[in-house]
């Protein structure tokens, strides 16, 4: 099936952006249809077009595919980013889940009640300080590779890098005490297909902030 | 104070839980019962607090560690067994495996419960992702304040009878075969299997507008792998219950 995958999301961050970040970092062109308005996303759903009614969904090679885990999955075994065995696959799943706990924190931030934000973001940068982030250094100091895994880029090194830049979002001071998680950073940011990622005018979205998410709730009444 | 030990089983995986945890966290209780059929090797006499029995529906042997106390998580933590602190952690093949889905992932691999090409296994991921989400809302329940519980199992049941239920009354209609995915077990079969009879635990009539769905989980349940597993005796964890709830406050939060 040719054409381009299309991402059919909200424009914001949220579930979508690891998504956007593999596809670019494997140099992959994507279109999107961005979901502006409450019957956006009812057409959508009257159309049978979301499993389980809900989005992120990504029509790609024949499929609409739902479910972002699933969705990176496949975009990650499909363009070699998920390590050469099983072995491989179980490091870069593991690593991968630890940091979804991060991102759904993250989420919590924006979704939760206003006046748990300030508790939910204090409590994103204890765990990336204390929990997370040692975790991977010490993965990285384990083995000294560039990568985190097979030493070779995969899934992993590219939401970890997302993940830094997120969480800097809340603290910029975050990667201080982790020059290893720093580098990597680095070494992620200068690929080429990245590099263009980061570059202002890219399909990257921006951070959430609270008149965007009072805007939202208007249109979308939540 | 039970005393923790932590041992290497070469014959098979060490799952590290609260036992009355892995009541509600029925993830872990799904990473049991799944598998293929393996000869079995004869378990040595089980040893104080650690109980052996098989993998029911894979026929592979594992221990549990039940996690009692806070001070046997700090020593699991202090050890450095644990990558991010936390559990479940299976010990297998000479690795510790943490994060639920890892070690789902793994454990499906390993036993060819995870199709046949990527897109099988794409689409059983799709159907786990999708389940695990209304099983996340199960496990919760029991940590909601009382008062919110019942209007909490009647959202759980109008997300199962409108987004879940039709989707795979609808797949299994539509290919008439005995598994959801490629015409045999799979990781999506057991997760919705778990899924169905725990909210059947809540709701025992949620499913009485699925006759697919029905046939399909009788003709699960009587796998004789899965059968073993669902009878009493077996690994297979209790529903939770208050003291389930004490014992994961204890450990996590005080």
């Amino acid at each position: 099936m040719s054409g381009k995958p299309v991402l059919h999301y909200f424009n914001i961050q949220g579930r979508m952006e690891s998504i956007r970040w593999l596809l670019a970092a494997a140099g992959v062109e994507f279109e999107e249809k961005l979901i502006m308005c409450q019957e956006d996303l009812d057409k959508l759903k009257n159309d049978g077009l979301l499993m389980f009614h809900q989005v992120p969904m990504v029509e790609m090679d024949g499929m609409k595919m739902v479910q972002s885990r699933a969705i990176l999955n496949y975009i990650a075994t499909k363009y070699n980013l998920y390590g050469k065995d099983m072995k491989e696959r179980l490091l870069i799943d593991m690593y991968t889940e630890g940091m979804a706990d991060l991102f759904e924190l993250s989420f919590k931030v924006i979704l939760g009640p206003p006046e748990q934000r300030d508790a939910t973001k204090s409590l994103i940068k204890d765990r990336a300080k204390n929990r997370f982030f040692p975790a991977f250094e010490k993965v990285l100091k384990s083995h000294g590779q560039g990568y985190l895994v097979g030493n070779k880029l995969s899934k992993a090194d590219i939401l970890l890098t997302e993940l830094m830049y997120c969480v800097e979002e809340f603290d910029a001071s975050l990667l201080t005490n982790f020059p290893l998680l720093q580098a990597l950073k680095t070494r992620i940011s200068n690929l080429p297909n990245v590099k263009k990622f980061l570059q202002p005018g890219s399909q990257r979205k921006p951070p959430m902030t609270e008149e965007k998410l009072e805007e939202a709730r208007k249109v979308f009444k939540f | 104070m039970l005393k923790f030990k932590l041992k290497e089983v070469k014959s098979g995986p060490i799952l590290h839980y609260p036992e009355c945890l892995a009541a509600g966290w029925g993830m872990l209780s799904a990473a049991v019962t799944i598998g293929d059929a393996r000869a079995t090797r004869q378990p040595d006499p089980p040893p104080p607090r650690r109980r052996q029995c098989s993998l029911q529906a894979c026929r592979v042997q594992f221990d549990e560690e039940f996690l009692e106390t806070k001070e046997q998580l700090q020593k699991l933590q202090d050890g450095e067994h644990l990558l991010f602190q936390q559990v479940p952690m299976v010990e297998i093949d000479g690795m510790k495996l943490v994060q639920t889905r890892s070690i789902l992932h793994y454990i499906a691999e390993k036993h060819q419960l995870f199709g046949k090409d990527l897109k099988e296994r794409t689409l059983i991921d799709m159907y786990v992702e999708g389940t695990l989400d209304l099983l996340e809302m199960l496990i919760m329940h029991p940590f909601l304040k009382p008062e919110d519980q019942p209007k909490e199992v009647v959202h759980m049941a109008q997300k199962a009878i409108i987004r879940y239920f039709p989707v795979f009354e609808k797949v299994l209609r539509g290919h008439g075969q005995n598994f959801l995915v490629g015409n045999q077990l799979s990781l999506a079969d057991v997760i919705l299997l778990q899924t169905i009879l725990a909210l059947e635990e809540k709701i025992p009539n949620i499913l009485s507008t699925f006759p697919f769905l029905q046939e399909y989980t009788v003709k699960l349940s009587n796998i004789p792998t899965i059968k073993r597993f669902l009878e009493p005796g077996s690994k297979k964890k209790p529903p939770p219950d208050d003291v389930y709830v004490r014992t994961v406050y204890n450990i996590f939060m005080s």
